[in-house]
């Protein structure tokens, strides 16, 4: 099951990982993300996790369940976690289907996502956070 | 009157004589006939409308003015056979009178009422004659319901253009988004929302949404008389794709009656941030979005 080449990059920015999803996943693939990232969440003693969707066309029941896990397993390690890029159609499908992202935080894109974590945790009691103000 | 129409026919039989040129000659005879007593009918049937208070948005002058023409185009019908110059009129003049608010009823109430007074002048004038007013009868019958119908039929046809063009300008301009500030959309909801058109804003508001990378929107819907079950079910949808892509939503201008459909239908309400008006909802979007706004004299701000 964990063979293969990763389909989703989790990329290392100082304290925040990004986890860009490139292609839909199907169900063990999705696991083997969660595995990863709650994994480098540990590694990298990591504080924030933005997941970007924006490749993504579909997300189904599954996926959005898995994406809402991943974020619950990451506050539990300490990390907060911010879903970007979800599309116009996608948004409208999920809403429809009666999905959501229950109480993750959504963001436009990645900047926004980045904006999001900097503001939640740029305080004194989250020392060595790599700041992106510019 | 079965005895009536019986000896009408005994007495048809009774003139075999008459051939077809005589036929032919019926309904230019009859024309001459309401061309010669044009005054006096048109006159009687102009009191009758009136006595049947249809019209009445008319002034008199308007209404002598168009029943004139309407009475010269029935004749010419009635004369040459073609509908189509009165068809031309009838579409004409329902384009006049229907922004007047006259009614369907009353159009087919005047001409049945031309129809009538014309078919007793008929009665009156070959009443001696049984076998020739039957004849006279069967040439203007078929002749003057197709007028009626025709008319009938144009007066409705202009209704249902003009219904579908309102609609159509009611879509195009239906839903704008529009930013107001860096990052703010306020989206005025105008007119009557049915399933149709909340699919379509939620559709605008999302795509508006990526394009002009907005945090905050603001759903104005002052402009709404009324919404229904399952519009209110999609303004909650709508509300949640929003969040989806990152855009908080505030919905200002609730009317009282829309307040207390919402709470009766039992829509869930508890993701909704709603204010009182469109200006404490942009105060609230400029709050949320950091943006302060004061007067240059420095005497008040919002």
């Amino acid at each position: 099951m964990n063979g293969g080449p990763a389909l989703v990059s989790i990329l290392r920015q100082g304290s925040y990982l990004i986890a860009s999803i490139h292609t839909a996943l199907d169900d063990s693939q999705l696991v083997r993300f969660q595995q990863d990232l709650i994994n480098q969440i540990g590694r990298y003693r990591s504080r924030g996790v933005v997941i970007d969707v924006a490749a993504l066309d579909v997300l189904d029941s599954f996926g959005s369940k898995t994406l809402r896990n991943v974020a619950e397993m990451a506050r539990l390690r300490g990390a907060i976690t911010v879903i970007v890029g979800i599309q116009p159609d996608v948004a409208f499908a999920m809403v429809e289907l009666g999905m959501g992202t229950g109480s993750v935080h959504t963001a436009l894109d990645l900047e926004e996502g980045l904006a999001y974590l900097n503001s939640h945790l740029a305080s004194p009691a989250a020392p060595g956070v790599v700041g992106f103000q510019d | 009157m079965n005895e009536e129409s019986a000896t009408a026919r005994q007495l048809s039989a009774d003139f075999p004589t008459l051939d077809r040129e005589d036929e032919d000659q019926l309904l230019p005879q009859l024309v001459a006939h309401l061309r010669e007593h044009r005054t006096r009918l048109r006159q009687e049937w102009a009191s009758r409308i009136q006595g049947a208070h249809l019209l009445q948005a008319m002034t008199p002058q308007e209404m002598a003015a168009e029943t004139t023409s309407v009475y010269d185009n029935y004749v010419e019908v009635l004369e040459t056979g073609s509908v189509e110059a009165l068809q031309h009129y009838a579409r004409d003049l329902s384009e006049r009178i229907i922004p007047r608010g006259v009614e369907t009823h009353e159009v087919v109430g005047i001409v049945l009422l031309l129809r009538d007074v014309l078919a007793r002048s008929l009665f009156g004038k070959y009443q001696r004659d049984f076998g020739l007013l039957n004849r006279v009868l069967d040439a203007y019958e078929p002749a003057a319901n197709r007028i009626a119908n025709t008319v009938a039929v144009s007066f409705v046809e202009e209704r249902e253009r003009v219904i579908r063009q309102q609609q159509d300008s009611i879509r195009e301009l239906s839903t704008p988004v529009l930013p107001v500030r860096e990052r703010l959309l306020i989206l005025p909801i105008i007119g009557v929302l049915d399933t149709e058109r909340a699919r379509q804003l939620t559709e605008q508001l999302l795509s508006g949404i990526r394009t002009h990378r907005a945090k905050v929107v603001v759903i104005d819907i002052t402009g709404a008389p009324d919404v229904d079950e399952a519009v209110a079910n999609h303004l909650v949808q709508t509300v949640d794709a929003s969040r989806l892509m990152g855009a908080s939503v505030i919905i200002t201008g609730l009317s009282p009656e829309i307040a207390q459909t919402l709470v009766t239908i039992g829509v869930d309400l508890s993701k909704m941030n709603t204010i009182g008006d469109l200006q404490g909802g942009l105060e609230e979007a400029e709050r949320l979005l950091g943006f302060t706004v004061s007067r240059r004299d420095g005497t008040a701000g919002p």
